[in-house]
């Protein structure tokens, strides 16, 4: 499932894992928390080597996905499971109230709500005070007005307490607002790891560019600070030279009427409230572009366009040429 | 998931409980196999030859087709009636056709014999042989099929019959072209489970005299020494039930019916009886009066001309019944518990071996089982030999499978999930089964538990054949009596069978929760 995974996560902070199932980020979760032992390969926790330690004995929280709250068990309960000594149930309680689920510790899991039960499953997670707290996507039960709300206060919650955590998730607007750092993940690999802005605006290879958000794909000649492409020529990020594969979003085109410069035809609009995404084809290619404008731009579907480089492209690592998008 | 030694010696606690109950089932087995090979070449020729045997295969083949027979002519229209319909108080009908589960085969009999002929109260002459036996045991086994094919009738996904008829089907052919199919899984088995009472029954047909294989292997055994033969006898019928239940495999392989889709979360709308509504109720009452009503009447009635200075020997019944069966059903729970949780939580060729095995030892025909266990405890465990304990181990063996089937089903209900968040919270693989997976199974445990208790409880050729001299149970009571036709002397130990067995379903519709 995994295949040389390098990763690191410091102190505090929180790490996320992104991509699409069957990636093996989840599997990559279970292994940090021992629940499955990898063939090769060594945990480290602060420079000690915890790949032989079962679970119980690595101190980490984990998040499950359906929560995994015990059936037969209070919220009380469940909170107080993984705690020790004379005041477990008073430290229990201080963790419900740190997610404001005081009223409901005497409910069962069944007479909770999803959101209450995640606050609960990470109460519980939290409790005896983890050197490390996993999330194997928490989120993704919960409907989508919750789920924007939840994550912001988990991740002060995480921030208060001063917690490490790992987050796997498939949803990229979720890895980008919610951690310090994050992982991109595919087929066992990992492919990149930064902060969201440098995974989402320096991309190394085209996986990257297309699963954080739409993107161009253009193959192109590197020039130093530009490449020559189908667009004419495009500022660079980093100074590349030789051909090349080009990520440029789509917020880094704009449409103009036609004039100078290269031009292309609208075969689709996609109006979103607060941006517009049109599909401009190039005149005389088969080559399409995605342009993204103000929710005001004038232009319908069969309107000639001009297509204008406002931005800058990223340089990709990629060996074989890839199609234009 | 790789597994490392650690966690396998992790696993230890479970494995060796699971090894030993698979010896216990798997080795009488075998050596009965050894023993039957042991005869002389001529010996085995004269053995395998004679024309007795044709005669028993085709007796129990007869049997078991007739009861197949006539309990679908019952249970079908039965469940359909109960799923289908809006009789009213049909789910009150449904669990009191239910109960005549509860009644043992040699208290049908008793009931049978003790009811008609001279002396009986029901002016019938007496039903003995074929026609006895393909009565009682249709009687009391088809509420298997019944619950089974009821089940598949309110699990029916409407949609399909829906989709038939927006296809151009009327009714009756949309529900016969598509709803029909989706039965036949339940239709299977329900016949596999009747198939094998019939196959393995002792007690009806040795007391209404219809010779099939076990009445045969018994008299062998007791009345004419002929060991081997026995063993033969018993050969011939373990490779029947083998037979059978490859049958149901091959079957059932064949019927890919797993679902495309989610399926509608509504039910099919009931079919209106109107004016048949009285000639379903009549249908209804009829097993109910055969099945329940006439044996309870029956047993009432003898017990009342039971002779008082007797009751000591009730006492004394009652008390062996309970030694025996209570320790063999917390055996039962112990072996089941660790096998429910290999096969569950490391499905892997092994532990569905063991399982298959556990159930194996509750398919093979309890007299089989319990003559392989006679020939493998004087051969390798003589000082065993006689004793209750043997008694209670290998009615532990046969119950286990009662045991093994609520606990893995309470079981499935407690996801792997559950467990992995108490190890993440710091416990150990053990802890974590005591304070998260024992809770949340403890029901479906004591439903095992009394199920595999009352199986012992009824047992009657595991009891004849390896208690202790003079050791009798109230099975043994039963049957002994109603030999020698001292009906009157029988009844309260019939009677308080019936009414343990009817704790039986009672306990199998709790635990099951299908009302």
């Amino acid at each position: 499932m995994l295949k040389g995974v390098d990763l690191a996560v410091y102190p505090g902070e929180i790490l996320a894992l992104l991509g699409p199932s069957g990636c093996g980020k989840t599997t990559l979760l279970r292994v940090i928390a021992g629940l499955e032992s990898p063939d090769e390969g060594r945990v480290l926790l602060e420079g000690q080597d915890i790949t032989p330690l079962p679970p119980e004995r690595r101190g980490m929280g984990f998040v499950f996905q359906d929560y995994a709250l015990f059936p037969h068990l209070t919220a009380l309960g469940n909170v107080a499971f993984g705690l020790k000594g004379k005041d477990r149930l008073e430290r229990a309680r201080r963790a419900l109230e740190r997610v404001g689920m005081t009223l409901f510790q005497d409910r069962k899991p069944g007479e909770l709500s999803g959101g209450q039960q995640q606050r609960v499953a990470l109460a519980r997670a939290l409790a005896p005070g983890p050197r490390l707290v996993l999330l194997d996507e928490p989120f993704s039960s919960l409907d989508a007005g919750l789920r924007a709300a939840t994550r912001e206060e988990v991740r002060k919650l995480l921030k208060e307490t001063g917690t490490t955590a790992i987050l796997v998730t498939h949803d990229q607007e979720e890895a980008l607002s919610f951690a310090d750092r994050l992982g991109v993940m595919r087929g066992g690999r990992l492919l990149q790891v930064g902060t969201p802005e440098e995974v989402y605006l320096r991309p190394k290879t085209p996986f990257v560019a297309q699963f954080l958000g739409r993107t161009n794909l253009l193959l192109g000649e590197g020039k130093g600070r530009y490449a020559e492409t189908c667009l004419g020529p495009v500022p660079l990020a980093e100074p590349a030279h030789g051909p090349l594969i080009l990520s440029l979003r789509p917020e880094a085109l704009r449409l103009i009427p036609p004039g100078e410069g290269p031009l292309g035809e609208v075969v689709a609009r996609e109006f979103k409230g607060h941006d517009l995404t049109y599909r401009v084809r190039l005149l005389g290619t088969d080559r399409e572009v995605q342009v993204q404008e103000s929710p005001t731009a004038p232009y319908r579907v069969g309107d000639r366009v001009g297509i204008q480089v406002v931005g800058e492209g990223v340089a990709l690592e990629a060996k074989a040429p890839v199609g234009t998008d | 998931m790789t597994l490392r030694l650690p966690h396998l010696l992790g696993l230890l606690p479970f494995l060796i409980p699971a090894l030993l109950t698979g010896g216990g089932v798997a080795l009488p087995l075998l050596y009965l196999v050894l023993r039957a090979l042991e005869a002389e070449p001529k010996a085995l020729q004269e053995v395998l030859l004679r024309p007795k045997n044709l005669e028993l295969l085709l007796n129990t083949l007869a049997l078991l087709l007739g009861v197949l027979l006539l309990t679908t002519l019952l249970a079908l229209p039965l469940a359909f009636l109960t799923a289908r319909t809006d009789l009213k108080g049909k789910r009150f009908f449904a669990v009191l056709l239910t109960l005549p589960l509860a009644i043992p085969g040699y208290v049908g009999a008793y009931v049978l014999l003790a009811a008609t002929g001279p002396g009986g109260f029901l002016p019938l002459p007496r039903l003995e042989g074929y026609w006895g036996a393909l009565l009682v045991l249709s009687f009391i086994t088809y509420p298997y099929l019944f619950l089974s094919l009821r089940a598949a009738f309110l699990g029916l996904d409407p949609s399909l019959e829906e989709a038939a008829r927006t296809l151009g089907l009327p009714p009756w052919r949309a529900f016969l072209r598509a709803a029909f199919p989706q039965l036949l899984p339940a239709l299977l088995s329900g016949y596999l489970v009747i198939g094998l009472h019939a196959l393995g029954d002792f007690g009806t047909v040795s007391l209404l005299r219809y010779e099939t294989f076990s009445y045969a292997i018994y008299l062998q055994y007791t009345a004419a020494f002929d060991r081997v033969y026995a063993a033969w006898l018993a050969l011939f019928l373990l490779l029947l039930t083998g037979g059978l239940l490859l049958l149901e495999g091959v079957f059932l392989s064949r019927l890919a019916l797993a679902p495309a889709g989610k399926g509608a979360s509504w039910r099919a709308r009931p079919v209106r009886l109107g004016p048949l509504a009285p000639l379903a109720y009549l249908l209804l009452s009829l097993p109910v009066l055969l099945a329940l009503v006439l044996p309870l009447y029956a047993l009432f009635h003898l017990a009342s001309r039971f002779p008082r200075e007797n009751l000591e020997g009730v006492r004394e019944a009652l008390l062996h019944s309970g030694l025996a069966a209570g320790p063999a059903a917390a055996l039962a729970v112990g072996m089941a518990l660790p096998i429910a949780y290999l096969a569950v939580r490391y499905p892997s060729f092994p532990a569905r071996l063991l399982e298959r095995l556990a159930y194996l030892g509750y398919a093979v025909p309890p007299l089989a089982f319990a003559l392989a266990w006679v020939f493998f405890s004087l051969k390798g465990l003589p000082f065993l030999y006689g004793t209750l304990p043997l008694l209670i181990l290998v009615l532990a063996f046969h119950f286990l499978a009662e045991s093994l089937g609520p606990i893995r089903g309470a079981l499935h209900q407690v996801p792997r999930r559950l467990e992995e968040a108490a190890r993440t919270l710091g416990e150990t693989p053990a802890g974590a089964f005591f304070r998260v997976t024992f809770p949340l199974l403890w029901r479906g445990t004591l439903a095992g538990g009394a199920l595999a208790f009352i199986g012992a409880v009824k047992e009657l050729p595991i009891t004849l054949l390896l208690a202790p001299m003079g050791y009798s149970t109230l099975a043994t009571r039963v049957f002994s009596y109603t030999q020698e036709a001292m009906f009157a002397e029988a009844a309260p130990f019939a009677l308080l069978i019936a009414l343990l067995s009817a704790a039986f379903v009672g306990v199998l519709l709790w635990s099951e929760r299908r009302f």
